[in-house]
């Protein structure tokens, strides 16, 4: 069943955020959330391209076990180069600095973040971390792997490893003023009436991401600067010879890089949390519980660093402590799958391009999260340690999860971010080819996991031959996946149906100021009296609610204001 | 660029906009909790693994200069928080002239580090090529502003280090890495400081801040107390653990 | 024996059948939920799809029982895995005492191995089938990984450490072992294989065209050459430690603290001879830093190995008495 109402055709409304000011000195400096997370978005797609040329490089050359396309060398700068761009550059900045840029100041009432010239250097930061990266890129490559191992990446690589290093390090920095931003904003900038658990979970799942980047992302600065140090100034922290240990390179690199998987995928479980109860219209089930698995998963992510160095010959007393963390930081994430499924039930559920992105979050992230069980359990952890089955399993939640999210968020919010409808049924198609190609594309790296093939190979014994055959082919189908969307969004922001207030329609109160919004969103201050997804008290949503149902009008505010 | 106690757009209040510039600098300064503790945890890794090279490191370092510096530390912060009292109670010349002494003292830091700095170049203490934890007590001559006791003093320290620990030069550099790098950090941050400090200097000559509105001389005040917490915590760590002297 | 799940490669060590049979578990309980989860969204899709444009759902908070069910449910399980997998890895980090010990030199890119009797591979293991075997694994550069997929074991080689495993392979044949840690250019070519043999077989080879000299001997040697034996007097009247039975005992340290003396503390005793000085000893052996490679380290070390059924002097051995406590 479409959403879409019908009637007469609706006009973009005449003053908004894209046309209130004109020319290229008014993207460049300005200090509208709005329009630095259009500037995001161009920014983190560039990226998305460059890794997916990368990643497009990697499995043609899988295509056969003697890998006739790449020089080693060539390969190993192609995967390194493929994780660089698609962790720094796309994943972490994504939602948050896109969708999230966008609308949290319009999800919690305010006229903008707490500090936008704050959020315009963010973005000017990244853009300098990324040139230092691409000329890293272009000068000579980078060959250590995204996780920059020492003693290889200080003391052995051939490669532009402090050019990479130090972009890295800048662009980090753009994470931690937006987190910083997105915290302060939900303490001081809420609308009236918009008390704590009235937010949208968006916005929850926000700001525990936030936690995580403003507390984990000053650790890996100053691990990429001793490490740059090192291969400059030939300091000897992390090598054996002069007294150092790799290892400690290892500990210091994963406590902000396990929880940086959290500040990836938190916010697409932000994403779900919109979708599923907008497209089911039903409130979510289990708000609170789902609110505080997002804080659960922020804080429990900084205690199962370890995980990753469970053959690295540390303590067994150690690497026991870690894998039981590592078991207890899944349960959140499980309670949020269960609250997802049960909002289905006894809902009123479309299958807009949005919610079927949703679907396939829930499918997705499912068996990526239940294959993240394999690695955790240490017995089993010896056996596909460094293998595919680890490239499998986090490909399925960053990609088959993370990336569903954001597509499925740019595709639930482009009638507000553009004023202009997407193209449905090509929206709908474009969809099922990008879950197809996903799965044709990831599934037999798990196969080949089991079957003993490790990582980071450029060459392959032939017995493997026909599982790198499909997953090949399984990334010509989801290229395709991703394509569509970028040309028909585009299309769609210029010439799509002009889309209206609300056309789904949804509760959160982005939905209720004009699409595009207003440069300060919203004419007058909202004063916030109902609860969150609360399809019965919303008469203005122009929905049948059945009489004698729902809570009196004025839901009583619980939690601070 | 907004004047100084102007509402900004996006605030409702001025108590809103000092409410959330308070906040946001509280969490910046976590972030920088988390900044130094990396490189504060490798150092203690380290110097807990070669405790006898770290030792020489930390006595290699002048204890007067360094005990010096921190008491100026210490009176810069208390300069900055009769300057924030100055302008909570509008007492505005005052501002300018605790704002001022901050300064000053910031720039005395900023001296004695020189100096401390210099030396350790003079005495091939700087990691690198030419790092030899030996060349003082190998070269006297060259090292001359140490003294004939202090000098003899550490000859005997350094060949019982060298004793206890065959990779004595090895480790001591990892020592000064640490060193360089904890400090020169921390300069930074001093130096950022410092022109948050000119930057306020000029605001409050102009008469921007009273009672109603302090807000920038109080959370600039939050950031050089925590610049001033940072460094109480490297001089124990560099220069005072396992000290002989 | 082949293992009972499609694609695993067989089962060849001790180890193969408890993790295939904790994997075997996982993909259960996983397959379970995962099919379970799957089948009430797709039943709630097309149950409860929109019938009229303006149809809202129902107005449910949420159910407090269900919550704590579907918290405490998968903790359980979860526990238990976790509980089952440490356990096979408790086991496998602790080697068992009467191993056939292999010395392994990992660098980029290749492995050098080391038979007990000096007997030299290149990217090729012998082992008898049916024994117990201790890899004590170092790396010449930067980190690696030994991965043998049949015997579902694997461990990193480390610069500046050794890393030590075990297995015991429990089925003849040839098996692939592969680096798994990326290492540089060609961390893709640094495999080789495994030929696990009958006793009477690998003896044979073990003896076979050698040429090689024996570890023991060549420890010998250069424990003349490099003038350790002008204070480790075999009968404990020189300035350090006499070395018969020394290996694998405890040994008294002039802090008062006990030390087993494994192969870890000898080679730490010729690096950093200060670190742990041996109670009524003077702290006066020089360092060897620089003056050994990793091999003759190890040949060092079985030659001190082999001094284990040497008379012990009454006096002069490092040995802690039986008297002495724990600290």
């Amino acid at each position: 069943m479409r959403t879409q109402t019908t009637g007469p055709a609706l006009q973009l409304p005449e003053k908004h955020y894209l046309n209130a000011t004109y020319g290229i000195r008014s993207w460049l400096l300005t200090t509208d959330h709005k329009r630095i997370a259009l500037l995001y978005l161009a920014s983190v797609t560039f990226f998305f391209f460059i890794g997916g040329f990368f990643a497009m490089m990697i499995r043609l050359h899988l295509l056969t076990p003697n890998g006739l396309l790449l020089t080693p060398d060539m390969y190993n700068r192609m995967f390194t180069m493929h994780g660089v761009a698609m962790v720094f550059f796309f994943l972490i900045p994504s939602i948050p600095a896109v969708l999230g840029n966008f609308l949290i100041p319009l999800m919690v009432g305010a006229k903008d973040l707490a500090f936008p010239k704050i959020n315009l250097l963010s973005w000017y930061i990244y853009v300098v971390g990324g040139l230092f990266t691409l000329w890293s890129m272009v000068n000579g490559g980078l060959d250590t792997g995204w996780t920059f191992y020492t003693p290889f990446s200080t003391l052995y690589s051939n490669s532009a490893v402090a050019p990479a290093v130090v972009g890295v390090f800048i662009t980090g920095f753009s994470s931690i003023l937006t987190g910083l931003n997105f915290l302060v904003t939900v303490h001081t900038m809420r609308a009236p009436g918009m008390t704590w658990f009235r937010l949208p979970l968006f916005v929850w799942a926000h700001y525990a991401t936030s936690i995580v980047m403003i507390l984990g992302t000053p650790v890996i600065a100053i691990t990429l600067g001793l490490a740059a140090m090192e291969r400059v100034f030939g300091l000897g922290f992390f090598n054996p010879a002069m007294g150092g240990d790799p290892i400690l390179f290892q500990h210091l690199f994963w406590f902000y890089s396990h929880p940086a998987v959290y500040i990836m995928i938190l916010p697409a479980m932000g994403v779900i949390s919109e979708l599923i109860p907008t497209f089911a219209r039903k409130r979510l089930f289990g708000y609170h519980f789902v609110a505080a698995a997002s804080l659960a998963i922020a804080v429990i992510g900084f205690l199962v660093w370890t995980h990753h160095m469970f053959l690295t010959g540390q303590s067994t007393y150690a690497a026991v402590a870690f894998s039981f963390l590592t078991f207890i930081v899944a349960i959140p994430s499980a309670i949020k799958t269960f609250n997802w499924t049960a909002t289905l039930f006894g809902g009123s559920i479309s299958f807009d391009t949005p919610m079927l992105y949703a679907f396939g979050f829930l499918g997705l992230f499912l068996i990526g999260g239940l294959t993240g069980l394999f690695l955790g359990a240490l017995g089993v952890d010896i056996n596909i340690h460094d293998t595919y089955f680890v490239v499998a399993h986090f490909h399925y939640i960053m990609v088959g999860g993370a990336v569903m999210g954001y597509l499925g968020g740019l595709h639930f919010w482009w009638p507000k971010i553009t004023g202009r409808m997407y193209p449905e049924w090509l929206a709908r198609i474009a969809a099922f080819i990008l879950f197809i190609g996903f799965n044709f594309t990831f599934f037999p790296q798990f196969i080949l996991g089991i079957m003993g093939m490790p990582r980071r190979y450029h060459m392959y014994p032939p017995e493997f031959q026909i599982y790198n055959v499909m997953s090949t082919a399984g990334a010509s189908i989801l290229a395709i996946g991703y394509l569509l969307p970028m040309v028909y969004l585009t299309w769609a922001a210029f010439y799509g149906k002009v889309a209206g207030e609300n056309p789904w329609p949804s509760t959160g109160l982005e939905w209720k100021t004009q699409s595009p919004p207003l440069t300060e969103n919203f004419e007058e201050t909202p004063v916030v009296t109902w609860e969150a997804y609360d399809f019965h008290n919303r008469p203005d949503l122009g929905l049948d609610v059945p009489s004698g149902k729902g809570s009196p009008v004025v839901a009583p505010a619980h939690g601070d204001d | 660029m907004h004047r100084t106690g102007a509402l900004y757009g996006q605030f409702k209040t001025l108590e809103q906009q000092k409410d959330t510039a308070t906040l946001g600098m509280w969490i910046f300064l976590v972030t920088e909790v988390m900044f130094f503790g990396g490189i504060m945890l490798a150092y203690t890794i380290n110097r807990h693994t070669y405790f006898h090279a770290f030792a020489m490191g930390s006595n290699t370092l002048s204890l007067g200069l360094g005990g010096f510096n921190t008491v100026v530390l210490l009176a810069s912060s208390f300069t900055m928080a009769m300057a924030v009292w100055s302008a909570q109670t509008s007492r505005k010349k005052l501002i300018t002239l605790f704002l001022s002494l901050t300064i000053l003292l910031g720039f005395v830091f900023f001296g004695v580090k020189y100096v401390e700095y210099a030396q350790k170049f003079h005495h091939h203490l700087v990691p690198g090529k030419n790092f030899d934890i030996f060349y003082c007590v190998n070269n006297p001559a060259k090292c001359d502003d140490i003294d004939a006791a202090d000098m003899a003093k550490e000859k005997e320290e350094i060949e019982a280090a060298a004793k206890a620990d065959p990779d004595l030069n090895a480790h001591a550099q990892l020592y000064y890495s640490a060193y360089f790098g904890m400090t020169g950090l921390h300069a930074l941050h001093m130096v950022i400081g410092a022109g948050l400090l000119f930057w306020l200097l000029k605001e409050s000559v102009a008469g921007k801040f009273n009672a109603e509105w302090n807000n920038p001389v109080d959370i600039v005040g939050l950031y050089w107390h925590f610049v001033d917490i940072v460094w109480i915590y490297l001089f124990p760590l560099l220069y005072l653990i396992d000290r002989h002297k | 024996m082949q293992s009972s799940l499609p694609t695993f490669p067989e089962q060849a060590s001790n180890f193969a059948s408890n993790v295939d049979a904790l994997f075997s578990f996982i993909l259960m309980t996983t397959l379970f939920f995962a099919v379970l989860v799957t089948v009430l969204i797709i039943f709630a899709a097309f149950k409860f799809r929109r019938q009229s444009e303006k149809e809202v759902g129902d107005d449910v908070h949420g159910n407090n029982v269900l919550e704590v069910g579907w918290t405490l449910i998968p903790t359980i399980i979860a526990i238990g895995i976790f509980a089952w997998g440490a356990a096979i890895y408790v086991n496998y980090r602790i080697a068992p005492k009467d191993t056939l010990d292999i010395y392994l030199v990992g660098k980029q890119w290749m492995w050098k191995l080391q038979q007990p009797n000096g007997r030299k591979e290149i990217n090729e293991l012998h082992i008898p089938v049916n024994r117990n075997v201790k890899l004590i694994m170092g790396s010449e550069d930067v980190i690696h990984d030994f991965y043998v997929p049949a015997f579902r074991v694997k461990m990193d080689v480390v610069p500046g450490r050794y890393n030590t495993m075990w297995f015991r392979p429990t089925k003849t044949g040839k098996y692939h072992f592969f680096c798994s840690q990326y290492c540089g250019t060609n961390h893709a070519v640094m495999g080789g294989w495994v030929t696990v043999m009958d006793p009477a077989e690998y003896a044979a080879w073990l003896s076979g065209e050698s040429g090689d000299v024996n570890p023991v001997s060549a420890g010998e040697h250069l424990f003349t050459q490099l003038a350790c034996v002008t204070c480790h007097l075999s009968n404990g009247t020189g300035r350090a430690p006499s070395l018969n039975g020394v290996f694998g005992a405890n040994v008294l340290l002039a802090d008062g603290s006990i030390v087993v003396a494994d192969e870890a503390y000898i080679r730490e005793s010729i690096l950093q001879p200060k670190a742990k000085i041996v109670a009524g000893y003077q702290p006066v052996m020089p360092t060897f830093q620089g003056l050994v490679t990793e091999e003759q380290i190890m040949n060092l070390t079985a030659y001190i190995k082999s001094l284990q059924s040497q008379p012990v002097p009454a006096k002069g051995a490092g040995i802690a008495p039986a008297s002495a406590g724990k600290k």
